[in-house]
């Protein structure tokens, strides 16, 4: 987004505030001014600078589970494809109580500012202080927006068709703010947080992506009618946002309808935006419609830095190094990652190849209902790549 | 060690306050029927499709000659002040049970105007809600042999409604949840289960990010699992839950869940099974029971056309005969709306049909006048 669009936007959002309240104008204008001064010296996006002859480096952090083995693919295919990147992989325990693995893995991060990563296993058996890895590595970086692009895929059949729905969800605050304590015996409180600064970020990433694809509709799903204060503060922040983009057109919907609609008519929906609980809930919704887990791909952006991984975030302990899982969303993830690091061509590239592949109904792994393995669905994936001609590795 | 003391401690008094309530779930005594063997039940007709559906109850109920009277309580949710909602429960402790559609939040009113339904439910304390979720045979849906219920604890949780703004521009909301509570639900959840015969309760959580909160919600529901070892217990998180419902719904039994994934789950089932015209739901407290349909839709769109489907709210109605040991009437009136469903043309539009509202109402009392008992002239 441009440093000149960014003023108009303020601009155009001062007389909305100025007639409410002077205060909040200067206050609004004062977090917001913050951002847009960011902006403004940094006009286009640039992508972490390639040092050492023109190849990235990017945080590779394995995971638990499946992750090891399809971050091994994915480098296995990058090496293949002649990728200039570099994978700098940072193991992190999750069976230990110290924090030092994953200060290590955000260090690593704010050095290369990209990664790829694995899902961290959440262990139940350590104490309640110990907090979420994956958490921890959002909130410490400030990953902001967990953008999720679920579409039907031509090969793979499912019950409903068509599906493009695009979800938008708040990544570091709501639900998940890991507040919780027992002032009496056997009553428990979880605060639920929902800030109007982050609100208006999201939504503002929001409706930024949304005109950049060229997307004509938004849906803000809440549930104000209950926690009128909380979703209610969000809800408005979607509206104020919403009222300097006039040629996307927004709407809201309660969290239990839309889940409804979305089990009967998900073709209604464009992009969504959400705060975090609900957005968990309605990504794995949307990832069980267009085929499951292994075939969405997730990113979460920050100001400065972005992370991905698979969509719904599995750890997959039950079929790790079986040889079963599916590599889609992880490759997908890959592909995001190169289009963000401006690797277009890599990026398209590697794409075509993998939903060639996801056509071919022989090569479908288990949870798509087939029987092929991961080696054999990266073997064909490579095949395709090196059919098309650019260069590759000899295999 | 403190714990099973306390256990017991807390575990004693539910279980001596159901002892004193005849322990069985379906066993609550209904309420003794005055005035010459008539029940009476108290009616609130809510808003939007709410006051149409509960005319079309009437009526059949007044065509099949069920002995209940319904008292009718009205609730504006247009004014700001409580006196309607609790004239509402003072009826219905009066009465016991009750019939409601849903009165509308407004979303413009000040943010201490608490929702109603929520405050009747809590005023209450109906604490459970149960969802059954089949498919009908008559309905098309993209999934088959659906059989799930869905228990969903009805008081606290995210519906807490304590919200505060401490610093401008930060709110916080709370979710209370209490080893009490989780304990009734889990409580109620296998005391079902084993009734109705399920061989399988799954809990619902999210225990991986709240860990004190949904942490202390599993742990009553292993609690009580313990006491029940003809029952299978397991556990999923709540996004792999829904995200298994779209995809494999067969693999699930009974479910019990605190209040907002509730919400969810029993939205998600619903819409699997048919849409929200379709499945009735109910509220038990140890008193008193409000039957309504399942996902509690105030159907303003479509309100006063005659092409709302009348199929929750009857069966819902059905289920309150059933609390009230009318159990004729109830199967008279569920195999007539079963028959119905299975008639194609007289879908009404929700599932793809283009019946009224009152052609299905009308083919529901047809049916229960050809099995030749006693009805009212038209």
């Amino acid at each position: 987004m441009t440093a000149r669009s960014v003023r108009s936007l303020s601009g155009a959002l001062k007389p909305l505030f100025s007639n409410r309240c002077p205060g909040i104008t200067s206050c609004f204008l004062q977090v917001y001014g913050a951002a847009s001064c960011n902006q403004r010296q940094k006009s286009t996006y640039t992508p972490p600078p390639a040092r050492y002859g023109g190849r990235h480096t990017v945080t590779l952090i394995p995971g638990d589970g499946i992750g090891p083995e399809l971050g091994n693919h994915v480098r296995e295919l990058f090496r293949f494809c002649c990728v200039p990147v570099d994978f700098e992989v940072v193991n992190v325990d999750s069976s230990v109580a110290s924090e030092d693995d994953i200060n290590n893995a955000i260090m690593a991060i704010r050095r290369n500012g990209v990664a790829l990563k694995g899902n961290i296993e959440t262990n139940h058996n350590l104490p309640p202080s110990y907090k979420s890895r994956n958490n921890l590595l959002r909130t410490t970086l400030d990953l902001y927006a967990n953008v999720m692009h679920c579409q039907s895929l031509p090969g793979v059949r499912t019950r409903h068709r068509n599906i493009d729905i695009m979800i938008i969800r708040e990544n570091t605050e709501g639900e998940y703010s890991s507040l919780e304590h027992e002032n009496v015996p056997g009553v428990v409180e979880c605060l639920k947080i929902i800030t109007k600064t982050k609100s208006l970020r999201i939504a503002d990433y929001a409706f930024r992506t949304a005109r950049a694809k060229g997307r004509r509709r938004v849906t803000a799903v809440h549930k104000a009618n209950i926690m009128k204060l909380g979703d209610g503060l969000f809800l408005e922040c979607c509206k104020e946002v919403a009222s300097g983009y006039p040629e996307i057109t927004f709407d809201s919907m309660i969290v239990d309808n839309t889940t409804m609609q979305l089990v009967s008519r998900p073709q209604q929906f464009d992009l969504m935006v959400m705060p975090n609980l609900y957005g968990n809930v309605v990504s794995n919704v949307c990832a069980g419609l267009v085929g499951g887990p292994g075939l969405v791909p997730g990113a979460n952006y920050g100001e400065d830095y972005a992370v991905f991984e698979t969509g719904t975030r599995n750890t997959g302990k039950s079929i790790a190094n079986r040889n079963t899982a599916n590599p889609t969303a992880m490759l997908l993830a890959s592909c995001l990652l190169l289009d963000h690091l401006k690797l277009h061509a890599y990026a398209s590239m590697i794409r075509r190849a993998i939903l060639s592949t996801v056509s071919e109904t022989r090569l479908h792994t288990a949870d798509l209902g087939g029987q092929g393995s991961t080696s054999e669905v990266v073997q064909s994936i490579m095949n395709a790549v090196q059919s098309t001609g650019p260069q590759t590795l000899s295999i | 060690m403190e714990r099973p003391e306390k256990l017991q401690q807390v575990f004693g008094t539910t279980l001596t306050s159901h002892r004193n309530k005849s322990s069985l779930t379906r066993e609550n005594i209904p309420p003794p029927a005055k005035y010459g063997g008539r029940h009476t039940v108290t009616l609130i007709p809510g808003d939007g499709i709410g006051p149409e559906l509960l005319n079309h109850v009437r009526e059949v109920f007044r065509f099949s000659c069920v002995p209940v009277d319904f008292e009718v309580v009205h609730v504006n949710s247009a004014v700001e002040t409580e006196d309607d909602i609790n004239n509402a429960i003072t009826a219905i402790r009066r009465n016991g049970v009750a019939l409601k559609g849903n009165i509308e939040t407004k979303h413009t009113m000040a943010p201490s105007v608490k929702s109603r339904n929520n405050l009747l439910r809590t005023s209450l304390d109906l604490y459970a809600n149960v969802m059954h979720c089949q498919s009908l045979p008559g309905v098309q849906t993209r999934h088959k042999n659906i059989d799930i219920m869905i228990i969903r604890e009805n008081t606290e949780g995210e519906y807490s409604s304590l919200e505060h703004e401490s610093v401008s521009g930060v709110v916080e909301s709370l979710k209370i949840i209490t080893r009490n509570n989780s304990l009734r639900i889990a409580d109620y959840a296998f005391k079902l289960a084993r009734e109705k015969g399920r061989r399988r309760v799954t809990a619902v959580h999210k225990a991986n990010i709240m860990k004190l909160g949904d942490g202390l919600f599993l742990q009553c529901c292993r609690e009580v699992a313990s006491g029940y070892p003809d029952i299978t217990f397991d556990s999923m998180i709540v996004d792999n839950t829904t995200m298994q419902l779209v995809s494999k719904p067969q693999q699930f039994d009974v479910m019990v869940m605190p209040n907002l994934y509730g919400n969810v789950v029993s939205n998600v089932c619903a819409g699997l099974v048919g849409g929200p015209g379709l499945v009735p739901g109910a509220n038990y407290g140890h008193v008193y029971a409000v039957f309504e349909t399942a996902t509690r839709n105030t159907g303003k769109s479509i309100a006063n056309r005659n092409i709302a489907n009348p199929t929750a709210m009857l069966l819902a109605s059905c289920m309150m005969l059933d609390h009230l040991k009318l159990y004729d009437h109830a199967s008279s009136i569920r195999n007539a709306i079963l028959n119905t469903m299975n008639e194609t043309r007289l879908h009404t539009a929700d599932i793809g049909g283009q019946g009224t509202t009152s052609e299905v109402v009308q083919t529901i009392m047809r049916f229960i006048q050809s099995k030749g008992q006693l009805t009212s002239e038209y």
